[in-house]
């Protein structure tokens, strides 16, 4: 092969292979963080302040390492795609910054209702920061799929573009995702009056979560004509038509499980319903990263540098990912009716 | 009302680094102190040594959680604040930033789970290899985040293309010329700034009389290490100021307040800087003074500030004034060390009611310095923000000035908050003291976490 040939399948693939890699960060960020976000959604809920510790000593071992992979996330998008990262921030500059600083009030918060006298204003601190923080991510991703205004490579639309119907609704719908990926895990990871009302809970977000992603799901076609096209075109179709059909099947199986009374499957079979969702909007957005006009190949970062990063990333993934598994077994089993959490 | 990005772009990234570094200038040398105390505690199996290690991972705990979280705003803000910065140096930078998230922290935070949770659930070697880990995460970070920093100063190992930096030998890139002496001098202050919140509270302890045991461990720990290490950085300081006149001569011209390069350089221990005028006003110097120490002449040259246009020059007054106050501070901390290792030395360290309480008094000497030394580089760094390269004024994103004003408000509202009581809860850990860790006063703690470890055996 000439050399040329070889720069171009360089430059082919690689801003694909980084696509998936930054794909997964996202997922796992949205698994992972998704159910510790759900726990300070559902804090509300609980009967009083030793229920809540409770409920927080669940995820207490785990929420700096989830919360990690938004940072990855936003290296992965610095390092690969540098364009679209210059693009995308500035355009969602007030619900990224929104986000950041809510996740500084419940980050916080864990330590802080430890030490404090009156947990309750920490609570409250939890409360507001982890539903914001979901909120603003939903309209942020609501944003992206409705498309950016892009000239000349730079940002060119206004501080509030993002806040339109649709962005509103993905932030909703984010809040009931995140609400069932928190009460799911509660159910697997806690016993007594919290795992109870936390079955209850679910079943009700899990219906609220099928109302939003059919709402998003015919909203978005009606949006962009493109992601029509995509979505109902033949031969798309054929290929496309399973991805309901499983979403349908995922959830009725998780409502099942929920009302059997087991513990870990209606959890997993919420992961498994979120990441049907995802797929969706990747097969309505792909190869768009900045849609409607910059695909990942516009926006990739040079090939010396993606190489560089992406032999670290395979090296060290495989570590990482073996720790944190070793931290979820150490702290496996449930936690019991009024511990607490130092 | 209008407002001027690039100015208040810099100032809120200026608040809220300012604010993170505070964080990981304490955290990065307090782990280091408490896998220390692990290990003391693995090989003596005193209970005074396991004592103190878990009372100052309560106090770890708040402190990383604040630098935790004021470090996701600071990746962020690259994107949001610097987007015309991150297209053009996103391929030098993003690596090394995904570097530092790969090994370092995913380390930190994954083995903090186990340090801050896992007391009565693992085995002591894994809780103790657990903070060796959370230390060395810390270092990584360093390494990375400096690597970055440092090439934004001394640019190295890449060409630009229209006006995009592409890199050509990573090596280079990572191991620019100012790197080893930024990475050697800032982990160096933070093992000092650690090492004064130790002494200052272990001072704090014997002075009351109270936590007696534990108080004089921390003393003698803390003295014994500044005494080496605050000397220690006045040789890598040194270094660094020279390896700086190399390759950014103009900072330490404005470090020096010195205007005129052909004449020798005097040392201001005070002086006014006129940027308008090109002068100083009130100098009190020792003639030649920097010379001596920059070119190991009497009369040696180095460039003055009128050698560049005036467009080109830093500030000069936050530069020298900020220099001044990193000097100061550092000479305190090694004479105040040197002076109680003599005490230690002669047998009396623990009977000068006047130095205790002086000691009690210095826990925030280390974190200032660090803040002014920062503030060293990065204005000495302007109008560069890659220096020779791009001009920070070019680096900004499209984003309103009005927007950025109001995010910076409301950043100054969240952190003063969050800092204010952060601040208040450690005060109150301090006071409370190792002692309420004791077995006694915690009752049915441990058995009750550790019961849970047969309870439901089996899932994830
Ligand atoms: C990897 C990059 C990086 C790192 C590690 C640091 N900085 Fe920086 N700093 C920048 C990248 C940067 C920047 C993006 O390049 C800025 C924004 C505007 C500018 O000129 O440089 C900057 C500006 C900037 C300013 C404003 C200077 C001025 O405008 O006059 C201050 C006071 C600091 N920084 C302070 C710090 C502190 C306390 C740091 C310790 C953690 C620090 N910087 C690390
Ligand atoms: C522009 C500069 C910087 C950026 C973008 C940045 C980014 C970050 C981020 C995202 C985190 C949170 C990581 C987590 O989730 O655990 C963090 C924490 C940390 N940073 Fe920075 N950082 C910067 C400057 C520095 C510097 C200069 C140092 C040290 C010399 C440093 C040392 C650390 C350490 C040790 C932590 C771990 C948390 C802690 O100790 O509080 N950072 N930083
Ligand atoms: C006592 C003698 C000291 C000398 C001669 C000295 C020298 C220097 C110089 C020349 C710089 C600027 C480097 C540049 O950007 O070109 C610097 C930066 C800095 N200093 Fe010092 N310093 C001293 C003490 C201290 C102390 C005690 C601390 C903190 C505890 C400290 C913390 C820092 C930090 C954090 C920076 C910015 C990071 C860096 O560029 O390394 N210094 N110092």
């Amino acid at each position: 092969m000439r050399r040329d040939d070889e720069g171009f399948v360089m430059e082919w693939y690689l801003p694909l292979i980084w696509a998936g890699v930054i794909g997964t960060a996202v997922a796992m960020y949205v698994i992972m963080d998704g159910f510790d976000l759900g726990i300070g959604i559902l804090f509300p809920f609980a009967k009083d302040e030793t229920e809540r510790d409770q409920m927080m000593r669940s995820i207490a071992p785990f929420w700096d390492g989830n919360e990690t992979w938004l940072v990855l996330g936003g290296a992965g998008l610095f390092v690969a795609f540098p364009r679209a990262y210059a693009v995308i921030m500035p355009a969602f500059y007030v619900p990224v910054i929104v986000m950041l600083v809510a996740l500084v009030f419940r980050g916080v918060a864990f330590e802080f209702r430890i030490v404090s006298h009156s947990k309750k204003g920490w609570s409250l601190a939890f409360i507001i920061g982890s539903t914001l923080a979901t909120f603003a991510q939903g309209v942020i991703l609501g944003g992206l799929i409705q498309g950016i205004k892009v000239e000349n490579g730079a940002y060119a639309g206004g501080p509030f573009d993002w806040a339109t119907p649709f962005g509103l609704l993905c932030g909703l719908s984010l809040i009931a995702g995140y609400g069932l990926l928190g009460a799911t895990w509660l159910v697997m990871k806690t016993e007594g009056p919290v795992a109870v009302r936390a079955r209850q809970q679910s079943k009700i977000l899990l219906i609220a979560v099928l109302v939003f992603m059919a709402a998003v799901s015919l909203y978005t076609p009606l949006l962009q004509e493109r992601i029509a096209e995509r979505w109902f075109s033949l031969p798309n179709f054929y290929y496309l038509w399973p991805v309901p059909v499983i979403t349908a099947l995922t959830a009725f199986f998780c409502w099942r499980w929920i009302g059997q009374g087991r513990d870990a499957p209606p959890f997993l079979a919420a992961i498994a319903l979120f990441m049907l969702g995802y797929l969706g909007l990747v097969i309505s957005s792909f190869p768009y990263l900045v849609p409607p006009t910059l695909t990942i190949w516009d926006t990739a970062g040079a090939p010396s540098s993606q190489i560089f990063m992406l032999i670290g990333t395979l090296v060290l993934l495989p570590f990482v990912l073996g720790y944190i598994v070793l931290v979820y077994w150490l702290f496996r089993g449930k936690v019991r009716e009024g511990e607490s959490y130092h | 009302m209008d407002f001027d990005p690039v100015l208040l772009a810099r100032l809120q990234f200026a608040f809220t680094i300012i604010f993170h570094i505070i964080f990981p200038s304490f955290t990065i040398g307090l782990s280091a102190y408490i896998a220390t105390l692990g290990v003391l505690w693995l090989r003596t199996g005193e209970e005074r040594h396991q004592l103190l290690m878990r009372f100052w991972v309560k106090i770890f705990a708040v402190s990383f959680a604040m630098g935790v979280v004021s470090g996701i705003v600071l990746s962020y803000q690259f994107g949001t604040n610097w987007s015309r910065f991150s297209v053009a140096t996103g391929n030098i930078l993003g690596p090394l930033l995904g570097y530092e998230v790969l090994t370092a922290f995913f380390l930190e935070a994954t083995f903090l789970g186990i340090l801050l949770f896992g007391f009565s659930r693992v085995p002591r070697w894994l809780y103790v290899l657990s903070a060796i880990v959370v230390a060395v995460g810390t270092m990584l970070s360093s390494f990375w985040i400096l690597a970055a920093n440092s090439w934004m100063q001394t640019p190295a190992g890449h060409e630009w293309r229209d006006g995009v930096a592409f890199p050509l030998d990573w090596f280079q890139i990572v191991f620019n010329p100012s790197f080893p002496y930024r990475f050697a001098h800032m982990l160096n202050a933070a093992y000092l700034t650690a090492g004064f919140v130790v002494i200052a509270v272990g001072a704090r302890y014997v002075l009351g009389g109270k936590h007696m045991a534990e108080g004089r461990t921390m003393l003698r720990m803390g003295i014994g290490l500044a005494a080496i290490l605050a000397p220690l950085q006045l040789v890598i300081g040194d270094q660094h100021g020279l390896n700086t006149l190399k390759h950014q001569p103009i900072k330490v011209a404005a470090m020096e307040a010195h205007w005129d390069g052909s004449k020798p350089a005097d040392f201001h221990i005070f002086a006014w800087p006129d940027e308008k005028n090109g002068t100083n006003h009130f100098e009190l110097s020792i003639p030649k003074g920097a010379s001596l120490i920059l070119t190991h002449h009497l009369n040696g040259l180095v460039p003055g500030l009128l050698s560049v246009p005036e467009a080109d020059r830093p500030p000069v007054k936050v530069v020298f004034f900020a220099f001044r106050i990193m000097l100061a501070i550092g000479f305190f901390m090694i004479g105040s060390a040197l002076l109680g290792a003599f005490f230690w030395w002669r047998g009396t360290l623990f009977d000068h009611d006047w130095y205790l309480r002086m000691m009690a008094q210095t826990w925030w000497l280390g974190f200032v310095a660090v803040v002014a030394g920062w503030v060293v580089t990065e204005s000495g760094r302007q109008p560069w923000v890659v220096y020779g390269i791009m001009r920070t004024a070019d680096a900004t994103s499209p984003v309103p000035g009005a927007t950025i004003a109001g995010t910076l408000a409301l950043f100054i509202v969240a952190y003063g908050i969050a800092f204010s009581f952060g601040i208040f809860y450690i005060n109150r850990l301090i006071a409370r003291g190792p002692d309420a860790l004791k077995p006694k006063d915690e009752p049915g703690g441990i058995s009750q976490i550790a019961s849970t470890r047969d309870a439901g055996q089996g899932i994830v």
